[in-house]
């Protein structure tokens, strides 16, 4: 992954999306992320999240508002040219993976954008390293376990080495050790400078790997900020209107009137700090 | 009283077994948690458990599941499904693809069991209710979200009030606020009587929830105690398992003077009331 390019802006700006049956997904979202920025998007079931997220890579189209990728409105880019720009890993493994072997699902893409000999070997044996699939890059995906399909999801996205990478629920479905692994991508990611953008229920995870938080309720977004002014004890409220609550580091935090302690060694050292 | 005895499964078509001499008692009304690392054979009990494997799926068990006094191997089908309930981590698996609307996809469950319509729209109603499915009761079951779907799968088994349930994942799609409805419907399904098995990687959800918390790692029972016990040992994050947070922040508070009991309040708590 260290060839690839840095992370690139992108932006929505007052996004509307009507599904047809008249759903309003989205009812005017502005959102502007800088190159490298990390960001976890939360919401309950039902929020906009996904459909947000699918209009980066033109998965989805506006009904009314822009999408801007790298400063250029993405209006006139095919879903092919964005590919090569946006990477996005679906909820749901089985959406994505076709291929009969996982070195063969992992190639696609990158051999899709060009790649060819040792620069498409090299993307794909880091994704299967990073992934921890390298022992079943012969296997078949539908003999792996739902988490390793998962993670071969996410495989197949990092390989295609694109500066901007979203990941829809990466943790669902995965043990301890795969929530780690998924850790460490997105720690390796951001260190690498690209930008990644993730939907998680999960606000542990949300809070200790990401930079920004932003909050969705009904096509809208509610609160924007750090962990740290997410978190805090004066927008619980708000959290709580979408049926959200704060990681319980927080909550201990609060308690013990140590400010806002979103991440746990935050807490620690607020606590050891007062001792 | 669903119970499992020395239980080894092989599927139909593989050399190996994949569960290996497990014992496994569910109480009437306990809840009893189901942890391990990813493919640790969690799947696999709970299908084994529930008797789909072997009676649907083939495949073959040695050893016995005795549900009630009877035992299993001699029930047809569908004696079996009025014993026993479950709820799989796919919800799509779960949905009948045959009901036209969330109300009817829910009433489907006590339809099949030959109840009166008073009291299946009766079963129905409850059970949308207390999963807060009143705004999607029209909608086509096909065209929901993931967690919408699995919230429906559940009401669809809470609206059978069956004796026994086992759940693969009931809440992998949900967001907090309703994976906390999950975990108040399964309480009071237990508060009924009923006996559930839930496999989960959420051990924040099964802290608060399970009387018990089984282990698993490579088809085997490895623990099996009292929730609070299994849930704080160390041990279970080299086994792969995410300790519930409440657990971790303990540990990591203990030295610096704060209570473990105020961290277990804290969890147990909503925010902010």
């Amino acid at each position: 992954m260290t060839e690839a390019p840095t992370g690139t802006s992108v932006a929505v700006e007052g996004l509307v999306h009507v599904y047809p049956g008249g759903t309003r997904a989205l009812d005017g979202v502005d959102l502007a992320i800088a190159p490298g920025e990390g960001v976890a998007i939360v919401g309950q079931n039902g929020s906009g999240k996904s459909t947000l997220v699918r209009h980066l890579n033109g998965l989805l189209r506006p009904t009314s508002g822009r999408v801007l990728v790298a400063g250029t409105d993405a209006a006139g880019r095919r879903v092919a040219h964005l590919a090569a720009t946006v990477g996005l890993a679906f909820q749901d493994p089985d959406r994505q993976i076709f291929a009969r072997t996982v070195r063969a699902e992992v190639s696609f893409g990158p051999r899709n954008l060009g790649r060819r000999g040792t620069k498409l070997e090299r993307a794909v044996d880091a994704a299967l390293d990073a992934t921890g699939l390298v022992a079943d890059a012969e296997a078949n995906p539908y003999d792996l376990g739902y988490s390793r399909r998962k993670l071969l999801a996410l495989a197949s996205v990092l390989a295609m080495e694109t500066p901007v990478i979203v990941l829809d629920e990466p943790t669902t479905g995965q043990d301890a050790r795969g929530v780690a692994r998924v850790e460490q991508i997105v720690a390796s990611l951001a260190a690498a400078g690209r930008t990644v953008i993730a939907i998680s229920h999960d606000m542990r995870f949300a809070a200790e790997s990401f930079g920004r938080i932003v909050v969705m309720r009904d096509g809208r977004i509610v609160a924007d900020g750090s962990p740290a002014e997410v978190f805090a004890e004066p927008a619980w409220p708000t959290l709580a209107s979408t049926f959200l609550e704060p990681p319980l580091a927080a909550r201990i935090g609060a308690r013990l009137l140590l400010g806002s302690t979103p991440t746990e060694a935050s807490l620690v050292t607020a606590v050891t700090g007062s001792v | 009283m669903l119970e499992l005895r020395g239980a080894s499964y092989r599927y139909a078509g593989y050399a190996k077994e994949v569960l290996h001499d497990v014992d496994l008692r569910l109480d009437d009304g306990e809840i009893v948690g189901l942890v391990g690392p990813n493919e640790a054979g969690k799947s696999t009990l709970c299908l084994v458990a529930s008797g789909l494997a072997p009676a649907s799926i083939g495949g073959t068990l040695r050893g016995t599941l005795t549900i009630d006094g009877v035992e299993a191997a001699g029930l047809a089908t569908h004696e079996l499904a009025e014993r026993v309930v479950v709820g799989f981590q796919n919800p799509n698996t779960q949905r009948s693809g045959i009901a036209a609307t969330v109300f009817e996809e829910v009433a489907l469950g006590p339809m099949n069991l030959g109840l009166p319509v008073e009291e299946t729209v009766e079963r129905t109603r409850e059970a949308i209710a207390r999963l807060k499915l009143e705004p999607i009761v029209r909608r086509d079951p096909q065209r929901l979200s993931g967690g919408q779907s699995q919230l429906v799968g559940i009401a669809a088994l809470l609206a059978m009030r069956p004796r026994h349930v086992i759940l693969d994942e009931p809440t992998a799609q949900l967001d907090p606020a309703g994976t906390r409805l999950v975990g108040e419907a399964l309480r009071a399904l237990a508060g009924m009587g009923t006996s559930l098995l839930v496999a989960e990687h959420k051990t924040d959800l099964l802290d608060g929830l399970c009387t018990r918390v089984v282990a698993i790692d490579g088809g085997r029972i490895v623990r099996d105690g009292p929730a609070r016990e299994i849930l704080d040992d160390p041990a279970l994050a080299e086994l792969g398992v995410e300790p519930p947070a409440r657990a971790r922040l303990s540990r990591a508070l203990a030295g610096l003077g704060v209570d473990a009991e105020l961290v277990a309040a804290t969890a147990a708590t909503e925010a902010g009331s």
